[in-house]
């Protein structure tokens, strides 16, 4: 099914990402994003999709409220970007898991100590998460580099403890950009499997690909961008 | 997923099925470890046996190493010595004027001017029996004529008959230890009763010391100030490069959800290390500096040179309280550069989230 990119079509339960009419424009540039109106309803996947320059990565950011949009309105929670005041933002971001297309790993930490971070900036004591941590990385297939720095691991192990870093806290949203780029098929498939079990558990999930056959291995919702026009395919 | 994990969200209904490869990823990883050698795996295992013992997250978040890190050290204990070193200096003066005032302070001179009548040596004995009437009077000397002719040596000579001048007597008076004689009375007492008779308290050198070590003081704490605020400014610099540099770590903190108040923590905690590692080199470099002029002072105790300099300088020691003084000069550093840091990374980080509206666009 297609729906209008203009014509916002909401579910009546409370949505965690809600965008309408939304615009985006860098410096005095064209609109890069125009009239964006969709929501992301709890424990829903979604791909979102469109050729490269499209605008996936900052529609990302903008969910993120890491952008704020030149027109329409964001709400997070039911809670409207506008409204959310820097001291709300953490626990907003709290919420909110994200995977980077470059994975965003900070090179001096182990991967351990990547994965753990959203902990440790929750102030959680390493003694009640050490285990869920190691657990975690054992099953993104990272259990023997876990005390491994990020320039030694490999593009497909930078993805996923990228991933496993985002996922530690269980988000309610988890938004991925391009999360299989670096990997082969069969890990891709693997990684799309570890996100269908986390939308299965109850967390929303986002993911921004121009995989095709990714996408081609899970019914769910699309959201294709284009020109900077949003269509959804339900 | 992990059966520990996923309960804490109430448990996953597809925990008991482990994910493709999962079961193999604890002996071989799927990708960069499948490729890893044997010699590099053997590592590995050694490294993380090895650490096994000291897992820990979240050490460090800004990391410590780097050159622009230790130039800062370098520059705070370069600030500290000098600030040190001044309140060293500082110290050291004011505490040989107070000795000096002590001192001159603990002596009157009494002087005689000849007179018509003469009766010079009744007048001395006069002088010297009235002088110990007042209370608060420990000792009084009469310099005889041999030592009065030695005083005037350097203007006139050797070999000079100081009754064909008409010289100048003089007594000294010591003053007891703790007392406060009322000079004035001895004064009216003395011209009353002595024709010729002054009394020089030595209020005009007293007052000059006290200013003069005022002013060192006054220099002194100035420069120490001047130093300081160059030192914060200096951390200001530091601190925005920091930022500037880590510029990825602040914002992946930011998208784990981390507040501004936790993110300058970690930059004043790094930064209270540096500074404090920076300052304790400087202030015990000046503090052993101060301790090797103490001990040269006092070796070369006897000789003139050494006389000429303690004369002029003191001891160079400072004292307990100099080098609690030293400490506390340290701490305060360390305690302003961390200080410092925290406001500038509040203040960076806070108009980070106002800035992203004019970001660029990501690649």
């Amino acid at each position: 099914m297609v729906t209008g990119a203009c014509r916002p079509k909401f579910n009546l339960g409370p949505a965690l990402i809600r965008f309408e009419n939304v615009g985006l424009r860098y410096g005095v540039g064209p609109e890069v994003l125009s009239d964006l109106s969709f929501e992301v309803a709890p424990k829903t996947f979604q791909f979102l999709t469109g050729p490269s320059g499209a605008g996936k990565t900052s529609l990302l950011r903008l969910m993120l409220l890491s952008l704020k949009p030149t027109r329409g309105l964001v709400s997070l929670f039911g809670k409207e970007a506008s409204q959310i005041t820097r001291h709300d933002m953490p626990s907003i971001r709290r919420k909110i898991g994200i995977v980077f297309q470059d994975f965003r790993l900070l090179d001096h930490l182990t991967t351990y100590e990547n994965v753990a971070l959203p902990l440790v900036v929750r102030g959680k004591e390493e003694v009640s998460y050490r285990h869920d941590v190691t657990e975690l990385l054992k099953w993104v297939g990272l259990g023997d580099r876990m005390h491994v720095l990020p320039p030694v691991l490999s593009g497909g192990e930078k993805q996923r403890a990228a991933i496993a870093r985002a996922l530690i806290d269980q988000p309610s949203v988890l938004l991925a950009d391009e999360p299989t780029g670096n990997v082969d098929p069969p890990l891709a498939r693997r990684l799309l499997r570890l996100f269908i079990e986390l939308h299965r558990s109850g967390t929303s999930v986002v993911i921004a690909t121009h995989d095709l056959a990714l996408m081609d291995q899970f019914n769910a919702r699309r959201l294709v961008l284009n020109e900077g026009r949003l269509q959804i395919y339900d | 997923m992990p059966a520990v994990w996923c309960s804490m969200r109430g448990g996953c209904k597809f925990m008991t099925e482990p994910a493709e490869g999962n079961a193999k990823s604890t002996r071989t990883p799927p990708q960069g470890g499948a490729q890893a050698s044997g010699a590099d795996q053997t590592a590995n295992s050694a490294a993380a046996r090895q650490q096994r013992y000291n897992l820990r997250s979240g050490r460090n978040i800004v990391p410590r190493e780097g050159v622009a890190g230790q130039a800062l050290a370098v520059v705070i204990a370069i600030m500290s010595f000098l600030a040190c070193l001044t309140f060293g200096a500082v110290s050291s003066v004011s505490d040989t004027a107070t000795r000096w005032q002590t001192d001159i302070a603990r002596e009157i001179t009494i002087q005689i001017k000849p007179f018509e009548d003469g009766g010079m040596e009744d007048a001395l004995r006069e002088a010297s029996r009235l002088i110990l009437t007042f209370e608060g009077i420990g000792k009084v000397t009469v310099l005889d004529q041999a030592q009065t002719a030695r005083l005037l040596e350097p203007w006139l000579g050797t070999g000079l008959d100081i009754n064909e001048l008409p010289v100048p007597r003089l007594l000294t008076v010591e003053v007891s230890p703790g007392a406060r004689p009322d000079f004035e009375a001895i004064r009216k007492a003395l011209a009353d009763k002595i024709p010729g008779a002054t009394l020089d308290d030595h209020r005009a050198w007293v007052d000059r010391l006290v200013a003069m070590a005022w002013t060192t003081i006054v220099i002194g704490v100035s420069i120490l100030i001047l130093v300081l605020a160059a030192t914060m400014l200096i951390v200001v610099f530091a601190t925005r490069g920091a930022m500037a540099g880590n510029k990825d770590i602040v914002e992946v903190l930011h998208f784990v959800g981390a507040d501004n108040r936790f993110i300058a923590r970690e930059f004043q905690r790094h930064f209270l290390i540096l500074a404090f590692r920076g300052a304790a080199s400087g202030g015990g470099l000046a503090a052993a500096l101060f301790i090797a002029l103490g001990l040269w002072s006092q070796a070369s105790r006897a000789t003139p040179q050494g006389d000429q300099v303690t004369a002029l300088f003191g001891s160079f020691a400072i004292g307990w309280l100099g080098f609690v003084g030293i400490a506390a000069i340290v701490g305060l550093i360390a305690f302003l550069v961390a200080a410092t840091s925290r406001h500038t990374v509040l203040a960076h980080v806070g108009g980070l989230e106002t800035a992203i509206s004019a970001a660029k666009r990501p690649d």
